[in-house]
């Protein structure tokens, strides 16, 4: 249900010019909403600078067949795709394969247009773009509007994002904004055989047990995807694909937030720790901030990347962008080698969903132990040298 | 000014085993914690308080034990407490959840900021807060770190992204979804604060005080169903070896050969 508050309201007109299918009036000096041409997609609701228009939802989709393709946002970061993005669109092609339906990417900007071939050459056929300065940045208000209004209109059957800071922000808001179920940070997607339906599996108490969680009831089917999982498509420039741009201006105040400064934790170009195929990462039993030259001097050889546990953030000798666990970054590498780490919970759920695990601790009985696939008992300051020593001479 | 906490209990994930032949956790004799990211929120909430001024009301879901969790909240320094428990709230997913909670911000009036952990440590979903704050239609900010000033109409906060941070303005009323930083000390409340929290009000709320229907809330208000629980692929038995440093480094080289890396 939809409604307008008419004392707060003050007739500005925004809710009239936004609403794409034109359902909004202003008459004799009140709005007037025609509840049979809107579509309940809750961008006037966004815009309202006075709050003055609410919908009560349930989260069901009255009529589910309508809904058909695999859609992936798309995460502009200083100028570059994401590469989860890459990720998304190499699940959304088997899952759409499996379907019969098409694979389609959603990109909001500003010049928008530059990344299309890209996301073409990964897979998309559909590319849905909007493009306006107000998009230059992220912002919670102005994505969920865009993409409540793109979900409304074009009516998505699977709707992914990467579970990154910037997806794990706009996914619940919009989920919540349409009244759809949402599955966090998904660690693998599949089709139910018999009806179709998306499968999505989780971790979940720590990484101590999995589920798997389906949403029979509302569309799009949403998930945020854990970055570093997925495989992405060998891209190919000569895959086709076509793009459908829309206009969608959004009010500057009508995002209500307002970034006053960016400071970034990372040189550019610098690969992060969720994005690394190796990730070596040391803990308190490293001894000093200088000894983690020879972490970063091991990296260079294994082409890896530098991670570590939450005291090293604590301690001021890594930048938190660096943490790695439940409340730094996950990571799904191909090698995670933990070094002086004692592998605590909090620890272990940002690195099972690795490929191999190398750790190099001095306690017998420390728990990294548990979930190490290769583990040496000694003490690091002895090893890792040597085995930098090692790799050099090869 | 009025602030909302929104708080969890949590099995204490440190303590959950998983049994190995059936799959399920077990959960008995697990501790129940509040949940650490929501202890950050409520300390955060409390340091500003002392600046501004106001009333902290904590509000969580949750089964007749969490009251638990509440009363270290009033102990910790919050003023009030409520929870919403009702069988009609079991099941709740976290859109459900959040309309619950929305229900309850509302009938509680006026407020200028809502505190919520970023996530849960049982779930980890970091979906809550942000489905709260659109049901509430307000603004939100998520992994904030700090509150950096705050007056009558707006706020800044210091909040981190993929790869560094942001400083953020936002109008009032807005809601903070906080991470935990490294250097937090949960506060650990004294003998005088634990008896003093026994005469603050702890209210229950269930279904009939926060209205609309049945089907809105719990199992049946929950888009997402879980329909399979079970035990993460084990990973495969690992080599631990302990051997002096040279015959450790080459069978490490040896390791890496083989799994193909070098
Ligand atoms: C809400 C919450 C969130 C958290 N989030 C995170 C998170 O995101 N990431 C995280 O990492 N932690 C997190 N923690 C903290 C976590 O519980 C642990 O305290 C932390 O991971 C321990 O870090 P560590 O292994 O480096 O240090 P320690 O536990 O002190 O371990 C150091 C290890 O180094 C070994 N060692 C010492 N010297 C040597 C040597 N010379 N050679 C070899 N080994 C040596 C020791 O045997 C020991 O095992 C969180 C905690 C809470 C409550």
């Amino acid at each position: 249900m939809i409604k307008v508050d008419q004392e707060k309201c003050t007739t500005c007109g925004i809710c009239v010019d936004i609403c794409p299918v034109s359902a909004i009036e202003i008459s004799e000096g009140v709005i007037s909403i025609d509840r049979g041409s809107c579509t309940l997609c809750g961008v006037c609701v966004s815009v309202c600078p006075v709050n003055a228009i609410s919908i009560k939802r349930k989260a069901k989709t009255e009529d589910t067949s309508g809904y058909k393709n695999v859609w992936v946002f798309t995460e502009v970061a200083s100028g570059t795709l994401k590469p989860v993005v890459f990720e998304l669109l190499g699940k959304g092609r088997e899952l759409a394969d499996k379907l019969d339906q098409k694979l389609c990417a959603v990109i909001i900007g500003s010049g928008a247009d530059k990344f299309i071939d890209e996301l073409g050459a990964y897979g998309a056929e559909l590319i849905y773009m909007v493009d306006d300065p107000i998009y230059e940045n992220y912002s919670t208000d102005a994505y969920t509007s865009a993409i409540s209004q793109l979900i409304t209109e074009f009516k998505p059957n699977i709707f992914l994002y990467g579970a990154t800071h910037v997806g794990r922000d706009l996914a619940p808001s919009v989920a919540s904004n349409l009244g759809l179920g949402l599955t966090a940070d998904c660690t693998d997607l599949s089709i139910e055989e018999e009806d179709n339906l998306l499968l999505q599996t989780r971790p979940a108490f720590g990484g101590n047990v999995m589920a798997d969680i389906i949403c029979p009831n509302t569309r799009p089917q949403m998930a945020t995807v854990r970055p570093n999982v997925m495989e992405p498509l060998a891209p190919d420039e000569n895959r086709e694909y076509e793009v459908i741009e829309r206009k969608i201006s959004i009010p500057s105040r009508s995002v209500r937030t307002k970034i006053l400064e960016t400071i970034s934790g990372r040189e550019e170009h610098e690969v992060g720790v969720e994005e690394g195929d190796c990730v070596i990462s040391g803990g308190r039993g490293m001894g000093s901030a200088d000894k983690f030259e020879v972490l970063d001097e091991l990296a260079g050889l294994l082409s890896g990347v530098v991670g570590c546990s939450r005291p090293i953030v604590e301690l001021g000798w890594i930048p938190k962008s660096r943490q790695v666990g439940q409340s730094g970054k996950t990571v799904s590498p191909r090698l995670y080698i933990a070094c002086g780490i004692s592998g605590a919970i909090q620890h272990q759920v940002g690195i099972r969903n690795s490929d191999i695990i190398i750790a190099i601790n001095k306690d017998p009985k420390a728990p990294i132990f548990d979930i190490a696939d290769f583990g040496v008992v000694g003490d690091l300051h002895q090893i890792i040298p040597r085995l930098i020593d090692r790799l050099k001479k090869r | 000014m009025n602030f909302i906490v929104c708080v969890k209990q949590v099995p204490d994930t440190t303590e959950v085993e998983v049994d190995r032949e059936s799959g399920t956790i077990i959960r008995e004799g697990v501790p129940s914690i509040l949940n650490p990211f929501d202890e950050f929120a409520l300390n955060e909430a409390i340091r500003v308080k002392e600046k501004t001024g106001g009333r902290i009301t904590v509000l969580s879901m949750g089964p007749p034990q969490a009251q638990e969790a509440l009363r270290k909240c009033l102990a910790i320094g919050a003023d009030e407490a409520i929870l919403l428990t009702d069988q009609a709230f079991a099941g709740s997913d976290t859109w459900a959840t959040s309309f619950t909670l929305a229900r309850a911000v509302e009938k509680l009036g006026k407020y200028d900021l809502i505190f919520c952990g970023q996530q849960a440590t049982d779930g980890d979903t970091a979906q809550v807060g942000p489905e709260l704050a659109r049901q509430l239609n307000i603004p939100q900010m998520t992994y904030v770190e700090s509150i950096e000033e705050i007056d009558d109409g707006s706020v800044i906060c210091k909040k981190e992204t993929d790869g560094g941070y942001q400083r953020v303005k936002s109008g009032l009323p807005a809601l903070l979804a906080f991470i935990s930083t490294p250097a937090f000390e949960p506060k650990i409340p004294s003998i005088m604060e634990v008896m003093g929290a026994k005469s603050k009000t702890l209210s229950q709320w269930g279904i009939d005080d926060l209205g609309d229907e049945d089907g809105d809330y719990g199992l049946d208000g929950s888009p997402t169903q879980v329909i399979r629980v079970y035990s993460p692929p084990q990973r495969g038995e690992g080599v631990i070896i302990e051997e002096p440093p040279e015959v450790a480094v080459d069978k490490l080289i040896e390791y890496l050969e083989s799994e193909g890396i070098i």
